[in-house]
């Protein structure tokens, strides 16, 4: 399902919609619920962050006639969401955080797409909210380090990610030891990286990659509770919703980036 | 139309295209010529060939051998390949001391600086590492067991190399990228700290050298399928400098062959110094020499050196302790070669430093006759003497070599049509075991 024009899912006639504020409609951004994220893509990515033009994603922050001189450097995204799937993380994050630039990277191309119109929806019917958030169509678990800096990242989210049960899959699975080296790379020291999951077998994996990790640390109880980013790993998302709905459980992993100790 | 020829080309398999291989010994000992599964070597002290044993009582390579090296002290020797093995030799004795296996076909292998680990890189993407310890035998065999070390996610490796002060391992993939990743102390844990990616290839990185001055600064050097040589600051992964190769060619070739598929760098080859830079180009009968200036941090031509029609360097390699660039041709898995044919070609450029190659004469390429111990060594390596003789083997390798480098590494673009269909005729699912 690697499509390279979403035309054929909501079509121009959402586009106009949602600049008008009206949010775009699930039932025309139909999707398959897994993605290979081994096959080989067929969608243009930036060859270094250099080449991401943030201005198209967040205009707000970056206007067209920016003519000043020694000004602080423009801002960089922060926080990223790995599979934001509908968005709805992102969504829930822009109010709490509203100088922090997001941005969601989804795989399915349609699903983007809907992202994309969601957001323009939500910002032409709240002037001056959600410009701040953004999305981008690619596979973030081989081109991650073309859209981020070294240390750019304070916020890393996995919420709900392909299972991939099966173990000659499991390498298909956004988190392992091999991918955790490239998100400790992007990511700050005393970052935060999310994971959530309903499947209880995942959301060991999971914590076991992160606990093995050198460069990961688990963030005390106390402080998970008292984060408010947390709350929204279980109730923002379409497929948190969905858990809820049919009263899963959910297991998450929450874990610092920290420095290399040599021993 | 474009998917058709690729079709045709995979039925010919320029896939399974293998190129001869050339690496020297640091201290100028030896040289080692890969082709195929033959590994062919030369005692340049004894002015002997080498008959390399296999001690250990394994297996020996059975098909195409796809990287070689030397360690850095010279003491060893890995050559690893499609038939999923990495040997390690000892190199006074020409020993096979290690034999690991591998669960995937190995594209790339590097021995550390302080000659302690071996790594390799397999069609995965997965970097492994086994310790060598000084003696094979007093080792516990859970130490012999190779650990992965760090990943690029499902691309081919091409190229892995040591930082010349041993704290980074450089891993260049299909996918343009370059990871320069801290080498641990005890990496046996994994290589986990990525130090820089250095990115700015458009197209498959197909090799990497590192550098270094007397100042003890080291650079990185990269060539890929875009055409381009570039030049890195590698600890923080800054581009200095891209040299096209293009522009510099258009005299050389035929029109049809300046595009970037037919341009694609092979091989790079730095001078001890690290002024100069060797370039061998898919479609050039030659080689290319840039000039490194370390201090201005550029990248500039500085002359092709064209050798005759007939002669494609695949592989370059020049010694620590002299001023000699060796260059090699060879081809193995064509179709219709059979393995007796497996001759390659040998040619040598002397005065491989700057200041040497500036004067009048400009560099020559050693005759036949001029070579280190002469007829010996290239009946040694070459597999045949007079291979001017071996007319209709060189062309049928020559042809290949035009067109498969690039399209042994290049990503295949395939139209949503052929896509599908292609998607409908996977044989992966059908195979039940």
């Amino acid at each position: 399902m690697t499509r390279t024009n979403g035309a054929n899912g909501g079509g121009d006639g959402q586009q106009q919609a949602s600049a008008a504020g009206k949010l775009p409609r699930k039932r025309f951004y139909r999707a398959r619920a897994h993605s290979n994220p081994l096959s080989d893509s067929h969608f243009p990515v930036p060859v270094s962050p250099d080449e991401v033009d943030l201005s198209q994603h967040y205009p707000r922050y970056f206007p067209a006639d920016k003519g000043g001189e020694g000004e602080e450097p423009p801002p960089r995204i922060r926080f990223a969401d790995v599979g934001c799937g509908f968005g709805g993380l992102l969504v829930g994050l822009s109010p709490l955080f509203p100088d922090t630039l997001m941005i969601g990277m989804e795989l399915r191309d349609k699903v983007t797409e809907y992202v994309k119109e969601r957001i323009l929806a939500l910002r032409a019917s709240n002037p001056g909210h959600y410009d701040n958030i953004s999305v981008v169509r690619t596979n973030s678990m081989k081109y991650i380090p073309n859209y981020f800096r070294k240390a750019q990242i304070t916020k890393m989210f996995f919420l709900f990610p392909d299972p991939h049960f099966k173990e000659k899959n499991h390498r298909r699975r956004v988190i392992s030891m091999q991918l955790l080296d490239e998100y400790a790379y992007v990511m700050e020291v005393g970052g935060i990286i999310y994971t959530i999951t309903d499947v209880e077998e995942l959301g060991e994996w999971m914590r076991s990659c992160l606990e093995k990790h050198p460069l990961f640390e688990a963030i005390l109880e106390e402080e998970i509770n008292a984060d408010p980013v947390v709350k929204l790993l279980s109730t923002a998302t379409e497929e948190s919703q969905k858990v809820a709905r049919n009263g899963g459980q959910t297991f998450h992993a929450i874990f610092r980036r920290i420095s290399l100790q040599e021993e | 139309m474009e998917d058709t020829a690729i079709e045709e080309a995979e039925v010919s398999g320029p896939a399974e295209f293998a190129p001869a291989l050339i690496a020297t010994h640091p201290q100028g000992n030896s040289v080692a010529v890969a082709i195929g599964p033959e590994l062919r070597v030369f005692d340049l002290k004894a002015g002997s060939p080498v008959l390399s044993s296999d001690d250990c009582g394994d297996r020996s390579h059975s098909d195409a051998i796809r990287a070689i090296c030397f360690s850095v002290s010279g003491a060893f020797f890995a050559s690893a390949g499609d038939d999923k093995l990495v040997k390690v030799w000892k190199t006074d004795s020409w020993c096979c001391i290690r034999t690991i296996t591998s669960e995937k076909r190995v594209s790339a292998v590097a021995i550390s600086n302080d000659g302690l680990y071996v790594t390799f890189a397999d069609k995965f993407g997965v970097v492994w590492l086994v310790t060598l310890g000084e003696d094979g035998a007093d080792q516990v065999s859970v130490d012999k067991k190779p650990v992965s070390i760090l990943g690029h996610y499902c691309s081919i490796i091409t190229g892995m190399k040591f930082s010349p002060d041993g704290r980074f391992i450089a891993t260049a993939d299909r996918d343009f990228k370059i990871r320069v990743t801290l080498f641990p102390k005890n990496p046996l844990k994994g290589a986990h700290e990525i130090q820089s990616f250095c990115l700015g290839h458009t197209d498959f990185v197909s090799c990497i050298a590192f550098t270094s001055t007397s100042e003890n600064q080291s650079f990185l050097i990269s060539g890929g399928g875009d055409s381009t040589v570039r030049l890195w600051d590698y600890v923080n992964g800054c581009l200095l400098d891209t040299c096209q190769v293009r522009d510099k060619m258009g005299e050389f070739l035929e029109p049809n062959e300046t595009d970037d598929s037919s341009l694609s760098i092979t091989d790079i080859c730095p001078s001890n110094d690290g002024s100069l830079v060797a370039v061998a180009i898919q479609s050039f009968n030659g080689v290319m020499l840039l000039a490194c200036d370390i201090v201005g941090k550029k990248l500039s031509f500085l002359k092709v050196i064209t050798m005759e029609k007939s002669y494609i360097p695949t592989s370059l390699s020049s010694s620590f302790s002299s001023e000699l660039l060796w260059t090699v041709m060879g081809a193995s898995n064509m179709p219709n070669q059979a393995s007796s044919q497996l001759l390659t070609r040998l040619r040598i450029i002397p005065c491989f430093q700057k200041d040497l190659l500036s004067s009048e004469n400009g560099p020559v390429i050693l005759e036949d006759s001029e070579l280190p111990h002469g007829e010996k060594l290239l009946l040694a390596l070459q597999g045949s003497l007079d291979i001017a003789k071996q007319e209709e083997v060189l062309a049928s390798v020559l042809a290949a070599l035009k067109v498969s480098m690039h399209k042994m590494l290049v990503k295949k673009h395939y139209s949503e049509e052929r896509r599908e269909q292609r998607k409908r005729g996977r044989n992966d699912k059908k195979i039940k075991n």
